[in-house]
């Protein structure tokens, strides 16, 4: 019988008295946002607001608690713009949205000065007793986000970010999900050869995390061919986003087969329409129809991150998720 | 159709030749407005509609004779009334609600709207504005107004199929609002529709929106498009097709490094180019906007250039803003004397060069 797990992939708004007082804080200008030093009231603030977001997560019921990556300001840049060796220059667009973050150019040695990561999710273990998720960009985005001016050579470059982040899963806390956030497999298609790098690279920081990994994907559905080598990484599940195109992941998963487990993007991370547990379940079963697969886990989880809603909506579709896992249990 | 033109120039005119100079729409507030705004979301405080209203009121009468005093041939109100581009439309349109602020960068945030219901004409959007404006100004008033794709790009849409089909409604609401504005006398509209940028694939989208958006709209009424902060190579020259009769964009911003964009293919209506930069708290010198309002006439000839600020510039100081209408317009004026006196050679082709004379 098929195990649905609630859960996000992070990146959640910040409650709305965190983004007043941390724009006191802080700032409004680009030179204001987060650099890894931050004083001890930004501090504080953060570790208020961390404490709020697990809490709603615990009281909404959800399976997975994620740390909120509410330091973020970078959305999944961030693990590099807070790095040594890494320079953030101007704003740009964060793929096909109204949102931007700081471009961070890689200027030195990556193995160096990692942990950032690894602190937050320290923090939220003091307030996880189990189910604690991590959230880390994929290899592969990361280094499609950034710009390289240190390794000079693409294969060189998403090697290095991938050792970055196998030492910052090395620093994790016991966790019991990884989710590894891989839009621009997307939204950038890797070119041949690249592909299969992107794969390795996934591969080598599942191999390093001792929990149950998801590499997720979202924006559409991944292209054939990069698909058929994302399946050659040792990862527990595969994440697809279905809301935003399901035909051609169904394509993907009759033609290529999945993992035993899967992640299934069911709940809208960009629309304020909150789905009923109903409509969220209905998505799963259909996956499950039309793969004609029962799988043994099933992550229900939001397409894309959360942080594109409002504080009210947001929070309504994590009840829905959690309450969509319970349906399941009451009808088997 | 380059579009009924001459109605606006001024009756005292001084040169022969005319170059339309206007602004794009927004304009800093006066600090004691947003003191009143302040007091007036403050339930605590003594100050209610009425004291709201009247400070709209004097807001926008200030402005509009600011913008008089600057010389400048069409203006308006710098928008005093309203808060922000999709808020102030979406508070009026019935369907939309709001459910609290999203990120947009670090710290900065916007109340986006939702599409909750089906869209529907509410209370009125800009009448009463225009009303207002056109009744204390001597010179004509142009109405900036929110393009539907805009407006629908930047909601989160929880009804309609897809967000073209929630963008057809939104233009057909928009074409009412424009019907009800030229019942009550306006002349010049401008259609800001700066999500279009951001999503260049989606210019025919926006075609078929302003083809909805002019049903029935009398052809004296001049009709402009506002876009900014683009890759203008990826809507031009498609864009030329829209039912308007001008092209409001930003290229002071960037140092006209996308000129080029439209000479390669001949620019066949009116050109409202950017002399100003909107996001630099610099005044520019009244030299420099002439040789920027020279670049136009690399795309068009004097009577169909207009010259305007990039985009609305709300986020200057007050008395920037104001230095640079009052430059802006000088510049504007000087040019057209060279012009008279064939002292610049025209390089836009459909022109009777005074040179070639």
């Amino acid at each position: 019988m098929t195990q649905v797990i609630a859960t996000t992939p992070g990146l959640f708004p910040l409650p709305d008295w965190a983004k007043d007082e941390l724009a006191d804080l802080k700032g409004h200008q680009k030179t204001d946002l987060i650099s890894g030093d931050e004083s001890g009231e930004v501090v504080a603030a953060y570790d208020e607001a961390r404490e709020e977001v697990i809490a709603v997560q615990q009281d909404a019921g959800l399976d997975r608690v994620v740390e909120g990556q509410l330091r973020w300001d970078d959305m999944l840049a961030h693990p590099l713009a807070v790095h040594d060796s890494v320079e953030t220059k101007g704003i740009v667009r964060y793929y096909d949205n109204n949102n931007f973050y700081r471009e961070p150019v890689v200027q030195g040695d990556l193995s160096a000065d990692g942990g950032d990561v690894a602190a937050d999710l320290g923090a939220a273990a003091e307030h996880v007793d189990d189910g604690l998720q991590a959230v880390l960009p994929g290899p592969y985005s990361l280094a499609d986000l950034a710009t390289d001016e240190h390794y000079g050579d693409d294969a060189a470059f998403l090697d290095a970010i991938a050792d970055f982040l196998v030492e910052e899963v090395n620093a994790f806390p016991d966790v019991e999900t990884l989710f590894l956030l891989e839009p621009s497999l997307v939204e950038n298609t890797p070119a041949d050869g690249e592909d299969e790098r992107a794969a390795e690279a996934i591969d080598a920081i599942a191999s390093a995390a001792d929990a149950e990994v998801v590499a997720h994907t979202y924006w559409g559905a991944i292209e054939e061919k990069a698909y058929a080598h994302l399946m050659d990484a040792d990862v527990d599940a595969i994440g697809f986003d279905l809301v935003a195109n399901h035909d051609q992941t169904v394509y993907n998963v009759q033609e290529y087969g999945t993992k035993d487990d899967v992640a299934l993007g069911v709940v809208d991370g960009q629309n304020t329409l909150v789905e009923s547990p109903e409509t969220i379940r209905d998505r799963i079963d259909w996956f499950e129809q039309q793969t004609n697969t029962a799988y043994d886990t099933v992550y229900a989880t939001a397409n894309t991150e959360t942080f594109y809603l409002p504080v009210n909506k947001f929070e309504d579709k994590l009840e829905a998720l959690a309450n969509a896992a319970d349906l399941e249990t009451a009808e088997a | 159709m380059t579009g009924p033109r001459d109605q606006f120039k001024p009756a005292d005119h001084p040169n022969d030749h005319f170059l339309l100079t206007t602004v794009v729409g927004s304009y800093p507030k006066p600090k004691w407005h947003d003191r009143a705004r302040e007091l007036f979301e403050d339930e605590d405080a003594d100050f209610g509609e009425d004291e709201w209203e009247e400070s709209k009121d004097d807001a926008s009468r200030l402005i509009t004779h600011e913008h008089e005093r600057a010389g400048l041939d069409v203006i308006c109100d710098g928008e005093m009334r309203r808060n922000e581009m999709v808020e102030y439309f979406a508070h009026r349109i019935d369907g939309y609600e709001f459910n609290g602020r999203v990120k947009v960068w670090g710290h900065n945030y916007f109340d986006k709207p939702s599409v909750a219901d089906e869209v529907e004409y509410g209370e009125q959007w800009l009448v009463e504005e225009f009303e207002f404006t056109d009744e204390v100004a001597e010179r004509p008033v142009k109405v900036p107004i929110t393009g539907p794709y805009t407006l629908a790009n930047w909601s989160f849409n929880e009804v309609y199929d897809n967000e073209e089909q929630l963008a057809y409604e939104l233009a057909d609401l928009v074409n009412e609002e424009i019907e009800a504005l030229v019942e009550a006398g306006a002349r010049y509209i401008q259609i800001d529709e700066p999500a279009l940028a951001t999503t260049p694939d989606d210019h025919a989208i926006v075609g078929e929106c302003l083809e909805r958006i002019v049903d029935e709209i009398p052809d004296d009424v001049r009709l402009g498009l506002h876009v900014c902060y683009g890759d203008y190579s990826r809507i031009y020259p498609e864009i030329l097709d829209y039912p308007v009769h001008e092209y409001d964009l930003e290229l002071a911003n960037g140092d006209y490094d996308q000129l080029d964009v439209f000479k390669e293919h001949e620019f066949t209506k009116d050109f409202a180019m950017g002399v100003l930069d909107a996001h630099t708290a610099e005044v520019e010198s009244v030299e420099e906007i002439k040789e920027n309002i020279k670049k136009g006439l690399e795309v068009v000839p004097p009577e169909r250039l207009t010259v305007s600020p990039d985009c609305g510039v709300k986020l200057l100081p007050r008395e920037v803003a104001r230095g640079k209408m009052e430059n802006m317009v000088q510049a504007a004026r000087e040019i057209e004397e060279e012009l008279d006196a064939g002292e610049i050679d025209i390089v836009a082709s459909g022109t009777q060069a005074h040179a070639d004379d």
